[in-house]
């Protein structure tokens, strides 16, 4: 080691010291402790977003906060650091990264049969549940990903293997570049994940949907909860790890609004408060997302404006599309306007250096710079559970903070240094000259012009003689400049100059193109333009938000739609009933219900339509649809029953719109023909604007759909490996689920413990008569087998649907109430 | 008495019973045959209340109010008379199952294949065909899918022993599905999930022109090796053979018409027009007719007005255009519904016997068949059907009578069949 390295260490050893390796032997060198301090004196400090010291003092040790305040008493043996004129914040914190994990790739590969039984021994049956699974296991520090993160205002952030349904557990880093793992790592065991996508390594089909990600979910819980009072005699490493870190923080990387709801109604089940990733669409059910108390995760990858300058390109851009680029640049501010914690990541962004320009533009939306603050800081601490620990610079925190020019949220600051565990980083060198202006450039003989602009740390130059801009270089670093051009005959001058803060003048040495000496002079005219502040002023218009509409897409309602009292006068009435059509016929509906027909009738404070030469029926009822579902079909297994339409509702959908303008009032949104059980139905009432909860009927008699056909055996694509691929089998996947059902009941009834299944409660109601079939059914045979499956477990299929060869099997056994 | 009828019901079903393909082709018409009463409809735009209409060796040789019938009477009173319809774009008689590989023969594989001929794979037994008949559709060009240039279509009569009595037009045209201008983002490939412009787009038109140059030249000169795809290519810069361009938005449509008819081709038909109604001018300009997309589907975009498809084809009628029905990208038995289609139209607001011209005179002009086919007209070909009531609308939709070329043709399926099978199961019990 020779000596510049010594000064180097012995600069280090004064700002980081070594505090947690005591009881490590040394064989370099002898031991030496430095417990010294390091005042930083005179700034104004964010201890926390609304906790704010002008000219106060921050006091650090042994990488943590020693005291802060304005009257700080410091030691004898303290290192002092003017930051007159400075601002110091708590460095950011971002808990849904990636930082040093090793993420898993979507392997290539090609088409291939689908898989449908687990690959793993010894973990739960489901590939896609790994709460074993340990963020720590394939961490690696990685200091560029570090620095790019230091430099954006990071100082500690919490991983975790993005992968999977179950996705184990994070771990909490801080972005210490000097030093080890020991250091960094402030806790392996951080928080519990969870999504609703499967892993991109596992193959095991189910759950094809989302509502099969949400059924996996509930029944893991069911299976752990049996599994954890030890009736489970094999060994379920999985489960295991579920039980153990069920008492950590639990994140669900829910990825949009709607699923933050529907996350959130997972845990309410369990009894459990997830912590949400949301989708930065909150704003459009801001009530419904309130109403979760979840703290949430909030992306702020606002849309780029879409290209519409083509008329073509513009057709084929939504409305919806387009009022979300306008809107989602105010979420934060609805959220924080609803008083809701939440906290920003960088998940979704390009690049961390963007996090700056995308938080600004959340302020010029309405967000306050504090709330910016909190979501940067004190409320991802506290989501983790860690805010004695970091997050905000009270004393005995750790020294991670940020030294700034002025306000971090203006576009003119610089960040100059970003403290990691009281261990300095220099993102920009702080005691940097502004050297911006326009100078006089005496080379050669000639007259140049020298205008500096730009970002003071980081200035661009351009060189002109006359009007006539010269290509140059120019770089300003450490205090240096160095700049060359090329005049109009291809020659060259280079020359570079030290910059000293009394002397405005560049002045230095200069290399004449044909390698002679000399030296120039740049005489300042003017200093920096106050271009920028005019620039300012006019970009402070508020942005204009258009309202949100409900639903928020194209033919959304300007208001929520209100039930009031109206009479229809004059109309011909189709009335469904004994009494039929009835012609110039009023109808009075008050409160939501038909409350009168007749003629003439008084209106009251209804409100009159008249419907003179006009027709009036009751609402049309849709059977069988397949609209409004953001998901149709759970096709990982051959019965699905554990799913429910009702999950999925997609309050948006065009089509609920269409089926209005159609006159269709009422659907019961079924599961597809994928298996021969499927899924759970929703019965909808189309009501345009409201939330998917609203559109569901409460109390309505239960369905689910069952399926005959083709599509059950999986005959018109590629598969060959899921059973039943004949009618032969469909009968006995029918009647394997019936007779287990039945034993399962059986159990349940005799008092004695048992699994909670999903799947079975669900086929126990059909043998009950408390949930009706919907089956899917093409010819003869199929038809009159389930009929006979009905029969033998004594219960009636309520409905065949498409029923091709109903007409043939009329009469055939009397079991059925209807057909479609 | 009464089992004697039984008997005979159970005979007559045993006969239906042994009938495994189409119903059996009819026989040329050997006698003249008046319909009277009805009201006809010509498919011109107008009709002719209280029509007699008669018809003799398979033409139509008289038709007005208060003609004298001749020969047989089909008393109309009170009934409609139509011309038959027309069904173009379809793959019929290329595909029987979907399901069935061996039984599709619409799609055959190259990009530029207009040597590919529907004609000769068409299936004059299929049951799908059967099925158009009870619903009025009579006609129907056999379409290759697929593509670039699909192929080469025909239009054939749907009641024939084979290909050969089935052609009316062979080799009527040629079927050029013109690149998309936009297409969805590839989101699994790190694309942008939106709209995006088709960046291969340019390259792809430049292949289709470079295709129809030198196809082109190749029909000027003379050659010792004959190139199958130039040679089948002829027709459509000679003008004997239509082009059909199957093209949505305005950027498309333009760029197809421009390119196309610069390149030399004589009768183009635009297939599809979703953005046609912004540019009737063009269109009109060029003399160029319009196959328009059918209204029983869904508006292509989430902001398009609920009932855009259902007003689209009245849009282009008011433009100015002629204006045909298609159901391309429908399943092919769905072209039994092709009367209703125009049916919505007439919902739309757009006069019935115009709306009819959807189906009939008008698709006969786009397909170059109306010397014979599409309206009701002495020296025309006498194939049309009788209709209890209006043949656009489901509840008047029942045939009565209908014919091809004069010879009347059964008007059962496999389906009536079944239900007649069915219909004496549950008499008998």
């Amino acid at each position: 080691m020779n000596w510049r390295l010594l000064v180097l260490a012995a600069f280090w050893l004064c700002t980081t010291p070594l505090f947690s390796q005591d009881y490590f032997p040394e064989n370099d060198g002898v031991k030496a402790k430095n417990n010294n301090y390091t005042a930083l004196i005179n700034a104004k400090i964010y201890v926390t977003p609304t906790q704010i010291i002008e000219k106060g003092t921050l006091l650090i040790k042994d990488g943590k906060v020693a005291a802060v305040g304005t009257a700080v008493n410091i030691p004898q043996n303290t290192v002092q650091v003017d930051l007159k004129g400075k601002n110091i914040y708590p460095s950011f914190i971002d808990v849904y990264s990636t930082f040093g994990v090793e993420q898993p790739k979507r392997p290539s590969r090609g088409r291939r049969s689908p898989q449908y039984d687990p690959t793993r021994e010894g973990f739960y049956w489901n590939d896609h549940i790994m709460a074993e699974a340990n963020a720590i296991t394939k961490f690696k520090y990685d200091d560029k990903s570090a620095k790019a993160l230091r430099e954006a205002g990071f100082g500690v952030v919490n991983s975790h293997i993005q992968d999977g349904i179950a996705r184990g557990t994070g771990v909490l880093i801080a972005l210490k570049s000097e030093g080890n793992d020991a250091e960094r790592i402030l806790d392996d065991n951080s928080s519990q994940y969870f999504s609703f996508d499967k892993s991109v390594i596992k193959s095991q089909s189910y759950p094809t949907s989302l509502m099969g990600s949400m059924a996996l979910l509930r029944q893991m819980y069911h299976d752990a909860s049996w599994y954890q009072k030890g009736n489970i005699d094999t060994k379920d490493r999985s489960l295991e790890a579920l039980l153990a870190n069920s008492g950590l923080v639990q994140i669900f990387a829910a990825g949009n609004a709607g699923n933050v709801l529907r996350a959130d109604k997972i845990g309410d089940t369990f009894g459990m408060q997830y912590a949400i990733l949301g989708g930065g669409n909150e704003f459009e059910i801001i009530n419904e997302i309130k109403a979760t108390n979840a703290k949430l995760i909030i992306p702020i990858n606002f849309p780029d404006a879409m290209d519409v300058s083509d008329p073509y390109q513009a057709d084929y851009v939504t409305l919806k599309d387009m009022r979300f680029w306008n809107q989602a640049p105010s979420n934060p501010k609805v959220l924080a306007d609803n008083d809701i914690s939440f906290s920003f990541t960088l998940h979704e962004l390009k690049s961390p250096a963007t996090l700056k320009e995308k938080v600004m533009k959340a302020i010029e939306y309405g967000l306050s710079e504090s709330k910016a603050l909190e979501a940067l800081t004190s409320r991802p601490a506290s989501l983790l559970g860690k805010a004695n620990s970091i997050g905000s610079l009270q004393t005995g925190r750790y020294a991670n903070f940020l030294i700034t020019s002025g306000n971090i949220f203006d576009k003119e600051t610089t960040l100059y240094e970003n403290w990691v565990q009281g261990e300095k980083n220099i993102v920009n060198a702080m005691d940097q000259k502004d050297i911006r202006g326009t100078y006089n450039l005496s080379v050669g003989g000639n007259m140049y012009a020298l205008a500096i602009t730009g970002e003071p740390s980081k200035p661009k130059a351009e060189v002109k003689l006359d009007t006539v801009k010269l290509t140059s270089t120019f770089k300003y670093d450490s205090d240096w400049i160095t700049l060359s051009f090329n005049t109009a005959e291809a020659e060259t001058y280079r020359m570079t100059a030290k910059v000293t803060s009394g002397e405005d003048n560049l002045k230095g040495r200069l290399l004449l193109p044909d390698g002679g000496d000399g030296s120039f002079t740049a005489s300042r005219t003017e200093g920096p333009s106050d271009k920028s502040k005019d620039e300012k002023d006019t970009a402070a218009e508020a942005p204009n938000v258009m309202p949100v509409t409900f639903p928020n897409v194209g033919y959304g309602y300007p208001q929520k739609q209100v039930a009031q009292d109206m009479l229809f006068k004059n109309a011909t009435v189709w009335t469904g009933e004994a009494t039929g059509v009835l012609e110039n016929t009023d109808v009075l509906v008050k409160s939501g219900k038909i409350s009168k027909i007749g003629k003439d009738l008084n209106a009251g404070n209804a409100k009159v339509i008249d419907a003179t030469g006009k027709h009036l029926t009751a609402g049309i009822i849709d059977e069988h649809s397949h609209i409004a579902g953001l998901a149709i079909n759970e096709a990982g297994q051959n019965s699905s029953a554990e799913v429910k339409m009702t999950d999925v509702v997609d309050s948006e959908d065009i089509d609920l719109y269409r089926n209005l303008a159609g006159g269709v009032t009422t659907v019961q949104l079924l599961h597809g023909s994928a298996n021969p059980i499927g899924g759970r139905s929703a019965i909808l009432r189309l009501k345009w604007g409201e939330p998917a909860e609203k559109l569901i009927f409460e109390n309505s008699p239960k369905f689910i759909k069952f399926a005959l056909g083709e599509n059950v055996k999986q005959s018109n694509w590629e598969s060959y490996s899921r059973f039943p691929q004949t009618r032969m089998g469909v009968e006995q996947v029918f009647v394997n689920y019936f007779q287990r059902a039945k034993e399962y009941e059986a159990l349940k009834k005799s008092g004695k413990a048992y699994r909670y299944d999903e799947e079975m409660e669900v086929l126990v109601e059909i043998l009950n008569g408390e949930r009706y079939i919907s089956c899917h059914s093409y010819v003869q045979s199929e038809i009159n087998m389930l009929m006979k499956v009905a029969d033998k477990f004594d219960f009636k299929v309520n409905t065949f649907t498409h029923i091709l060869e109903g007409y043939k099997v009329y009469g055939q056994s009397g079991c059925y109430r209807s057909y479609q | 008495m009464r089992k004697i009828k039984y008997i005979v019901v159970a005979l007559l079903i045993g006969f239906i019973q042994t009938g495994l393909g189409q119903q059996t082709p009819a026989s040329a018409q050997t006698e003249t045959i008046s319909i009277t009463g009805a009201t006809a409809h010509i498919g011109d735009g107008t009709k002719i209340d209280n029509c007699t209409l008669i018809f003799t060796n398979g033409k139509i040789t008289a038709l007005g109010a208060g003609i004298a019938p001749q020969g047989k009477v089909i008393n109309a009173s009170g009934k409609h008379l139509y011309p038959g319809f027309i069904a173009p774009g379809k793959s019929l008689g290329l595909i029987e199952v979907n399901a069935v590989r061996a039984s599709n023969d619409q799609d055959e594989i190259g990009a530029m294949i207009p040597h590919i001929r529907s004609l000769i794979a068409y299936n004059a037994e299929s049951k799908v065909v059967e099925s158009m008949r009870p619903n009025g559709v009579l006609l129907g060009q056999v379409t290759p899918k697929g593509g670039r240039i699909s192929g080469t279509s025909s239009i054939v009569q749907f009641d024939a022993w084979n290909w050969e009595d089935a052609a009316v037009k062979v080799d009527d045209g040629i079927h050029l599905n013109w690149p998309s201008t936009f297409r969805r983002g590839r989101w699994w490939m790190g694309e942008p999930r939106g709209y995006q412009p088709n960046k291969d787009y340019s390259e792809q038109v430049e292949e289709i022109l470079s295709f129809l140059r030198n196809a082109n030249a190749y029909g000027k000169g003379k050659t010792t090796s004959v190139n199958p795809a130039f040679e089948a290519s002829r027709g459509i810069f000679t003008g004997s053979q239509r082009l059909f361009v199957y093209a949505q938005d305005e950027k498309q449509i333009i760029d197809a018409i421009t390119a196309l008819k610069e390149a030399g081709v004589q009768n183009l038909v635009l297939v599809g027009g979703y953005h046609a109604h912004r540019i009737t001018d063009f269109l009109k300009k060029h003399d160029i007719p319009v196959l328009v997309n059918y209204t029983h589907t869904l508006p292509d975009f989430a902001d398009d007005d609920y009932d855009f498809t259902y007003k689209l084809p009245k849009l282009l009628v008011d433009g100015g255009l002629l204006v045909g029905l298609q159901n391309a990208d429908a399943s092919n038995f769905q072209t039994r519904n092709l009367p209703f289609y125009a049916g919505q139209v007439v919902g739309q607001g757009l006069e019935k016997e115009k709306a009819l011209q959807l189906i009939s005179g008008n698709t006969a002009k786009i397909l170059g068949i109306d010397d014979l086919y599409g309206t009701l007209a002495v020296g025309k070909s006498a194939t049309l059907f009788v209709s209890e009531g209006d043949a656009l609308d489901m509840r008047g939709n029942q045939l009565s009578n209908a014919f091809i070329d004069g010879r009347e043709l059964s008007l059962e399926t496999h389906q009536t069949e079944l239900w007649k099978r069915y219909m004496g199961k549950y008499s008998q019990n």
